[in-house]
């Protein structure tokens, strides 16, 4: 058994360093070109927004309407560290500081308003998230409105990937804990879990403060690579976005928010040659979408290998029925 | 075992649970009965912790515990089956026993434990794969007893078991609750259906708008003229 185990594991990080190899092959060779780069950077980023919103909405089951707050800490962050000191080892430095600055805000903020319930918890949030953006629009060191011009670019393929997997690693094994069984107790049944012994407080902050680190983490990719940050683009819309990508791929399920990201990244393209109507679009295909899988792409299950073999099955047993 | 006295309790303004005093001996079936809000459903939450009460003690095998957090009353021995099951839906009927014995460490022990739980019921093994929510209520009652007795406790809290059940099923989760007890596990059964509870009970306790009333051995209430005009419907 541990040894199949073992061969599993080993052939999931031979995909993932493949994946890397193919795309930093075709990069290097001009294939994806700047434009299919920018996308590609926007679904990474994309990917680690959703994965630790779901972890906060989508498995702990706490609506949280911050989650672009978070983000602009990390991006602020680590664009004032990069444009003083301009260096790799800076950007690191700053991508990290960034991340533990939104996990002590999101330790800060959690503590007191996670007592509250559904929607009011979403309106603490909001509040919080808009907090954060008129002290970045007020402040000296973060030019205010006018935003911050980053000259350097740092966040290039191997950072995204090392930190879209890192993230989406990091949660799963979370989720797969027993410390992720009981936030996903606390969404089911906050009494009962509460009467099981879990500590619910302890683990709704747990989840926002893991939460916060990553959304952290992608501000500081964002920052980086865009060249231009300003408050604005991390308002309540930025939040917004965000929570369509979670409930499009399904409350609970990782592989859905990596699917729609994917997804929304592809439709928002495709609609680039048709400007005039291109939002309008997005929104009807939404609109579609939730009307017949309300429940997300993946509801709360998981994608797998084992799912598509036994998708293999059925026809096998098929194939074998007209023998 | 148990022994609360002149426990207060409020919400907000609502003064819900008024000087209310209660006690269980170790090896005994106590139930509470009364209509509707008359706070039974607040008692037993304060008991296990999930509510704080505004004024009075509660005592467990001697030690203070008013102001302990759930968790630990978990630990030392006190479990609740909550008011309308409150089962883990969408987790396995096994993902919720185990949540039952979550603050436990012994793997071995709970491993025997959810097998001593499938012995008892028989239908929850043969459902261990499926989810909660696809349970009927009266196995999703037995998957909420049998969660509460994945913690291995010395008093269990059964808040309304019969609930919403079938007569049959209702016999049937009242003959359990017995076979718990002749286990060895001190029950505190808090219940509406007052004739049946009152058979299985060695003292009962009535409660009314946040007082206790009456109480004294369970044949004895039931012979009461008060009881029966009140509760036993005739």
């Amino acid at each position: 058994m541990k040894k199949l185990a073992d061969i599993k594991g080993i052939k999931k990080w031979v995909a993932l360093l493949l994946t890397y190899a193919v795309v930093q092959l075709l990069v290097s060779l001009n294939i994806i070109n700047d434009y299919i780069m920018a996308t590609l950077t926007t679904i990474c980023i994309n990917i680690i927004l959703a994965v630790s919103l779901n972890l906060i909405t989508g498995f702990t089951g706490q609506f949280s309407l911050g989650h672009a707050g978070f983000m602009s800490i990390g991006a602020y962050t680590c664009a004032i560290i990069i444009m003083r000191y301009p260096s790799p080892v800076s950007f690191i430095t700053g991508l990290f500081l960034g991340a533990i600055f939104a996990a002590l805000l999101g330790f800060i903020v959690g503590l007191p308003t996670l007592r509250l319930r559904g929607d009011y918890l979403a309106i603490a949030t909001l509040g919080m998230a808009e907090i954060i953006r008129i002290v970045f629009l007020n402040l000296d060191i973060t030019n205010g409105a006018a935003g911050l011009f980053i000259e350097v670019q740092y966040t290039n393929w191997l950072w995204l990937f090392i930190f879209t997997t890192g993230t989406v690693i990091l949660i799963t094994n979370f989720i797969n804990s027993s410390h992720g069984r009981a936030c996903i107790s606390i969404r089911e049944d906050e009494i009962a879990a509460e009467a099981m012994g879990i500590n619910t407080t302890k683990y709704k902050v747990i989840a926002f403060i893991i939460g916060a680190f990553c959304a952290g983490i992608a501000g500081a990719l964002y920052a980086s690579y865009f060249y231009f940050i300003k408050p604005d683009l991390f308002g309540f819309l930025k939040s917004i976005d965000i929570l369509v990508i979670v409930v499009l791929g399904g409350l609970g399920s990782i592989s859905g928010s990596i699917l729609a990201a994917f997804l929304l990244a592809l439709i928002s393209s495709l609609l680039q040659s048709f400007p005039e109507i291109r939002m309008v679009i997005y929104a009807v295909l939404l609109i579609v979408i939730m009307l017949f899988r309300p429940q997300g792409i993946m509801g709360s299950k998981e994608l797998s290998l084992s799912a598509f073999k036994s998708l293999g099955g059925i026809f096998e047993r098929r194939n074998g029925g007209e023998r | 075992m148990l022994e609360i006295s002149n426990l207060n309790v409020h919400f907000g303004v609502i003064h819900a649970l008024k000087g209310v005093s209660l006690k269980v001996e170790e090896g005994e079936i106590v139930t509470l009965i009364g209509a509707n809000g008359a706070g039974k459903t607040t008692t037993l939450r304060t008991i296990s912790g999930l509510k704080k009460p505004t004024s009075g003690t509660i005592l467990f095998n001697g030690n203070d515990i008013t102001s302990t957090l759930p968790q630990d009353r978990v630990r030392m021995g006190i479990s609740l089956a909550p008011e309308g099951r409150r089962i883990f839906s969408s987790l396995t009927v096994l993902e919720n026993l185990e949540l039952g014995a979550y603050l436990r460490r012994d793997k071995a022990e709970i491993k025997k434990d959810i097998d001593m739980v499938y012995e008892r019921f028989p239908i929850l093994k043969a459902r261990r794969k499926q989810a909660a929510g696809t349970l009927s209520g009266g196995e999703q009652q037995m998957l909420a007893i049998g969660r509460a007795l994945m913690s291995r406790p010395k008093l269990l809290c059964l808040d309304e078991p019969s609930m919403g059940l079938a007569p049959l099923l209702v016999q049937e989760i009242f003959d359990i609750i017995q076979d718990i007890n002749q286990k060895g596990t001190t029950i505190l059964l808090v219940e509406q259906n007052a004739n049946m509870a009152l058979q299985i009970a060695n003292r009962a306790y009535v409660m009314e708008t946040g007082t206790i009333t009456l109480s004294g051995p369970g044949a004895e209430l039931m012979r009461s003229e008060e009881i029966k005009k009140a509760y036993l419907g005739g």
